[in-house]
């Protein structure tokens, strides 16, 4: 069966500026799917493409098995977006702003959605209130109510929670994974690499390619590495003690050194160096590497081979 | 599907409606501030030359000396502001705009017409606003000659001849505007520009603030079209600048005194060819900009400065040099101001007309079309 989404060879440039260097990827329905990578790694501009906001350069990008180029009108019945910015009209209501976007969708019967859609964000004690006096994460939910008021298949998110307060955050991913159940399909780019380990599936994008792409536990496992954290101190000179003797990606959180490390002899010869330098190691602990642990060791690779 | 595809627009006018809704100060603005403006400039506006102010110098102080310059007051334009021994004193009055105009009378002006001699006035007139100061002295100087005339006249009378003295005598009718009142000219014109700054800056901010909000972004991932959209924009504009021109008119009317007397349908249908031609280059502005501030500078630099000043509103386009001229000729309130005050004025209807009012849809129609293909891109 085809993915819902099928991408080949994606290119798209902006004059000068090379944005995507030939992208592909292909989407599942009913999949939460991921875009992480540094601002500028081309993932808004691929959210922008496939929603038909952007023309594509090169390569084809398909959803429902039509061309986006060919059926962008049709396509674009069956989908709903909703961008970085908070972009509703402030000047009308809640329910205003829900019910414009029903119409111009060509959605008459919107009442009971538009209800069921405001008590699933909790945004129905608000129904009447401008939407430009809203807070950031009601502004958010708003936006995505209204993204949803025509029952998309599937729900582009341009980093929406960027901005948002934790707990609006955690609410928006309740909301999320609700639409999931409904087999709704989500492709969402994140500059938060601890929401991609929600995702089914993830996309690492950095310089216009994508760099890996897989579920979150497949992606730690790819790159056969260990985090070894250590607690330890005096924290600045450890630091500086490992990053002069070994060539492990070494990060630094706060009273915590992270190591990614390959065996268990590596472990044994670091704890060996900071001995040395009479540097006192009070715990220590091997974990699966983080999403962005793998990350950081996969750009430092395609770095170093060119 | 047709029927759709309007249910859509009319969604999108709801829209803009509940927005204007939302901001009634800036509705009252957008209404009230052509009428009152109207109002004021009706007054404002006009070139006509009344009470200039002159200072005299009357070193002769006889009966025909004081009889002149009675002349001089009595008819109306001029008021005497001082009355001076010096003449530095009437130096600095011009100097310091006390006074326009300076008249100084010399010394044996009685006993030199009463010697036949002739006699000279000395007229000093500021120059540095051009216009009144021409008209000024040509007043002065009609009634100097008049004056002149009179004392001729006298002096053969009283010399017995009683020649008949005939010349040319111009017998003038003036029409459309008996009196010569600018302001019957120029209230027209200011009501026409109002309307073209009002729907011209409204539209050029129409498109544009989406984009500023990303409201823009959020529309073109629905199903709506372009044109779908510019309808949307356009109508309920298009029906706030007819409710201006009822406005203004009104005004116009009734508190001006200046009926149209032409056809009010034809006045109507000429200022909705006018209006689509300003929403077109509004709305063509609003594609091109980034930024609301950036559409007002360029609607305010780009479109209504050029417009106020090469549409004849101000300048006669005929005294313009001839490359101006030329491009007045793309200037779409130039042909309306020659509708209007040819229909408001005149009375004159299509007939006399039709040539400017279709260049004014021809103009109306390229615009929108203009901005519609540049919006279209946008959307790419």
């Amino acid at each position: 069966m085809n993915g819902i989404i099928e991408i080949n060879n994606l290119h798209r440039r902006y004059g000068e500026t090379v944005a995507l260097r030939g992208i592909s990827l292909r989407i599942k329905k009913g999949e939460m799917f991921g875009f992480v990578g540094p601002d500028g790694a081309g993932k808004t501009t691929t959210i922008r493409i496939m929603c038909g906001l952007l023309n594509p350069g090169e390569g084809t990008v398909r959803l429902f098995d039509e061309d986006i180029l060919e059926k962008r009108n049709v396509i674009q019945k069956r989908i709903g977006y909703l961008s970085q910015k908070f972009s509703l009209y402030g000047d009308l209501t809640v329910d205003e702003n829900i019910e414009f976007f029903a119409e111009i969708h060509n959605v008459t019967d919107y009442k009971r959605r538009r209800d069921e859609l405001l008590e699933f964000t909790r945004l129905k004690p608000f129904r009447k209130r401008l939407a430009e006096k809203l807070s950031g994460g009601m502004k958010q939910k708003l936006a995505l109510a209204c993204s949803l008021i025509h029952k998309p298949e599937i729900l582009f998110l341009d980093e929406p929670t960027t901005g948002v307060d934790p707990v609006s955050r955690r609410d928006f991913w309740k909301i999320l994974a609700d639409l999931i159940k409904e087999k709704i399909t989500i492709v969402m780019a994140t500059p938060y690499l601890d929401e991609a380990e929600r995702c089914s599936r993830v996309a690492m994008f950095n310089n216009g390619e994508i760099i890996t792409c897989d579920t979150p536990d497949n992606i730690k496992k790819s790159i056969g590495l260990m985090s070894l954290e250590i607690v330890c101190k005096p924290i600045k000179v450890a630091y500086e003690l490992l990053s002069s003797e070994i060539n492990n990606d070494i990060q630094l959180f706060g009273d915590r050194i992270n190591v990614l490390v390959k065996s268990q002899g590596e472990t044994d010869s670091i704890l060996r160096i900071l001995n040395s330098g009479n540097v006192e190691v009070v715990d220590r602990r091997l974990t699966e590497p983080s999403i962005e642990n793998v990350f950081m060791n996969l750009i430092k690779h395609r770095k170093l081979n060119g | 599907m047709k029927g759709n595809g309007f249910a859509t627009v009319i969604h999108f006018i709801i829209k803009e409606f509940q927005q204007l809704k939302r901001d009634p100060k800036m509705l009252a603005i957008v209404l009230a501030a052509p009428v009152l403006q109207t109002i004021i400039l009706g007054y404002a506006a006009t070139f006509d030359v009344n009470n200039v102010d002159f200072y005299l110098l009357d070193r002769d102080k006889s009966s025909v000396s004081r009889k002149y310059v009675e002349k001089i007051i009595n008819s109306g334009y001029f008021t005497i502001k001082g009355n001076t021994e010096n003449y530095e004193e009437i130096e600095n009055a011009i100097m310091n705009g006390k006074a326009v105009i300076g008249l100084i009378i010399p010394r044996e002006f009685e006993k030199d017409i009463e010697n036949n001699n002739g006699t000279k006035v000395q007229i000093i007139v500021d120059g540095s606003d051009g216009n009144k100061g021409s008209i000024a002295f040509g007043y002065i100087q009609a009634i100097t000659a008049a004056y002149a005339k009179t004392i001729l006249l006298d002096k053969i009378e009283r010399n017995g001849i009683r020649v008949p003295l005939k010349s040319v005598n111009a017998e003038t009718r003036i029409w459309y505007n008996p009196e010569l009142k600018t302001r019957v000219f120029m209230v027209p014109g200011i009501t026409a520009l109002l309307l073209m700054i009002v729907t011209t800056l409204l539209t050029s901010l129409a498109i544009v603030k989406e984009k500023e909000f990303g409201t823009l972004e959020q529309l073109i991932v629905t199903p709506i079209k372009p044109w779908q959209m510019l309808l949307g924009k356009i109508l309920p504009f298009t029906t706030l600048g007819l409710i201006m021109i009822l406005l203004v008119n009104s005004v116009m009317i009734f508190w001006f005194g200046i009926p149209i007397k032409g056809s009010l349908l034809f006045f109507f249908f000429a200022s909705l060819l006018f209006i689509l031609s300003t929403l077109g280059i509004g709305l063509f502005i609003s594609t091109v900009s980034r930024t609301q501030q950036q559409a007002m500078m360029v609607t305010v630099f780009g479109a209504m400065m050029p417009m106020i000043y090469l549409s004849g509103f101000v300048f006669p386009i005929e005294n313009m040099s001839r490359i101006i001229q030329y491009v007045t000729y793309i200037i779409p309130l130039k042909y309306f101001i020659t509708i209007i005050r040819g229909v408001i004025l005149k009375g004159i209807g299509i007939a006399d007309l039709w040539q400017e009012t279709l260049i004014l849809a021809l103009m109306g129609a390229l615009i929108l079309f203009l901005a519609a293909k540049r919006f279209h891109k946008r959307l790419e």
